[in-house]
């Protein structure tokens, strides 16, 4: 059988086509908490020691990414008002095609990158799909909300690929990291929140129309 | 083990005595789910007797090819049932490469269907069948990226060869790919017996229909004939699932037969359980469900290849 650190990396990567495939945001946000809580649990299956670093370093990840921030997005949709992504500029089916493509070719660069000893052969290739996967969501769609939770999926990989590397990086750092998203996602919080009452619409498109 | 050389052919004429009762389970447990009586089990068998003994009516229309494809697509579907190993040991049919074959005969049976309600010159048959060679369209792709993801777990090319023993063992070091092929399996066999996330085979309003619209000129044996080999269908993807999912190797043929014959109604109940929990979805948004179907078999075959 496949060790337990495999599997929550395997899903993770399901998390990531979940969110590309559907359309209503309340589900990203609820795949996003599901891949957070899945991140909080993968470094304490990679690190069976049970020590204090990583079990602070699971708690605070499950704290910040499965609980404060998809209930902070939640939120806004509630005062925003927005259900679906209508009109992406990449259709949903054809993302899903290029995420397939990004998982494809992040497995075939990992293994070529000098990497030092891992604990799982799939840290890295996983890391780098759901890297380009926030990128793709990232840009692609038009709402403002699930921008932001491309940037929670992009980041994300850079926290997978900052396991493979937790001997080696101190607590604070991550910390850090952790405190950064956090401080991102609530200042897009707020200024989503101001595109909506400003245009009455979370299309950032609209947002050419300012001016001084 | 060479005792029982009927064991295929008779394992085979099991499951097409139990195809009819499956779309029965599957809407009788959709029913119960939600909270109505529904129609008795056996209810396609009635419904087959009740056509096979009613006069056939030919719009003046048609052609050859309008009575050709009822009698194809039964013909093909019960082929491809030939080449599974169904008792889990062998095929009544194998060679290499068998499982293109597969595919190819139900594409060739509904290649027939579609021609033939095209052949009636009725707008709503030409709606359904263009509605049903895209939805084929999207699913073939599916299903060979499941077929490919078994060769390359077990190594095999031929059903008899790869659904049994070899299967079981590739489950240990390939078990996570060989999920994701059988989850995308069965979005293709929902696909291919026209359920409900991609079709409903309940509605009966010209409009909406897929597969039921394609068949609306046929009438008497003719319908009892495509609605028993869709049936069949169902009942041919449902133990190509089950093989995977619960690969069986070295037991008495008797055993795997009652496994069989069981694990397809349970498939049938499963297929029930999801009709009963979604609605059946806009036609524009199918085809993005099976391209999601391709993305995780896609995905299967990626981890097998790094």
């Amino acid at each position: 059988m496949q060790p337990a650190h495999d599997l929550l990396l395997l899903l993770v990567v399901l998390t990531n086509f979940w969110v590309l495939g559907t359309t209503r945001l309340s589900a990203t946000i609820r795949a996003t908490a599901l891949q957070g809580a899945l991140l909080a649990l993968l470094p304490v299956a990679l690190y069976p020691g049970l020590s204090l670093h990583i079990l602070g370093l699971a708690a605070g990840t499950f704290a910040v990414k499965a609980v404060l921030l998809p209930l902070l997005l939640s939120r806004a949709i509630r005062e925003a008002a927005v259900r679906r992504e209508i009109e992406p500029v990449i259709g949903f089916a054809p993302s899903l095609l290029l995420g397939a493509a990004a998982v494809a070719l992040a497995f075939s660069i990992a293994p070529r990158l000098p990497l030092p000893e891992l604990r799982s052969q799939l840290l890295v290739p996983v890391s780098l799909s759901t890297v380009v996967i926030g990128l793709l969501i990232l840009t692609t769609r038009s709402k403002a909300l699930i921008q932001v939770v491309g940037y929670l999926i992009l980041e994300n990989g850079i926290f997978v690929f900052g396991l493979s590397q937790v001997e080696r990086v101190p607590f604070l750092v991550e910390v850090g990291v952790l405190l950064d998203i956090f401080v991102g996602v609530f200042i897009m919080g707020i200024v989503v929140f101001h595109i909506n009452r400003e245009f009455d619409s979370l299309d950032s498109a609209r947002l050419t129309e300012l001016r001084d | 083990m060479r005792e029982l050389p009927l064991s295929p052919l008779l394992t085979l004429l099991l499951l097409l005595g139990l195809a009819p009762a499956l779309p029965g389970i599957a809407n009788r447990t959709k029913s119960a789910l939600t909270g109505r009586r529904g129609a008795p089990v056996l209810q396609l068998y009635w419904d087959l007797a009740k056509l096979w003994r009613k006069g056939v009516v030919y719009s003046r229309t048609t052609t050859l090819l309008f009575r050709l494809a009822p009698m194809v697509l039964l013909a093909t579907a019960v082929l491809a049932g030939s080449l599974l190993p169904l008792d889990g040991r062998a095929a009544l049919l194998s060679f290499p490469g068998d499982l293109v074959a597969f595919a190819g005969l139900l594409a060739l049976g509904r290649f027939l269907l579609v021609l033939a309600a095209m052949d009636t010159g009725s707008s709503f048959e030409g709606m359904g069948a263009s509605r049903e060679a895209t939805i084929a369209a999207f699913a073939e792709p599916a299903l060979f990226l499941c077929f490919t993801v078994l060769v390359l777990a077990t190594g095999r090319l031929q059903l008899s060869a790869m659904l049994g023993a070899p299967l079981l063992a590739a489950w240990g070091p390939a078990g996570p790919s060989l999920a994701l092929g059988a989850a995308s399996l069965f979005v293709v066999s929902l696909a291919e017996a026209c359920r409900v996330p991609v079709d409903d085979p309940l509605t009966h309003l010209e409009l909406t229909m897929v597969h039921e619209v394609m068949v609306l000129d046929h009438s008497g044996p003719d319908l009892a004939l495509i609605l028993y080999a869709g049936a069949v269908k169902l009942a041919l993807f449902a133990s190509l699932l089950l093989a995977i999912v619960l690969p069986r190797s070295a037991q008495s043929p008797l055993l795997a037969v009652g496994e069989l014959l069981l694990g397809v109604l349970a498939v049938a109940a499963l297929i029930g359980a999801v009709e009963a929990v979604m609605a059946r979805w806009r036609l524009n948004r199918v085809p993005q469900l099976l391209v999601a179907a391709s993305a995780l078999s896609g995905f299967a075959l990626i981890l097998l290849l790094s």
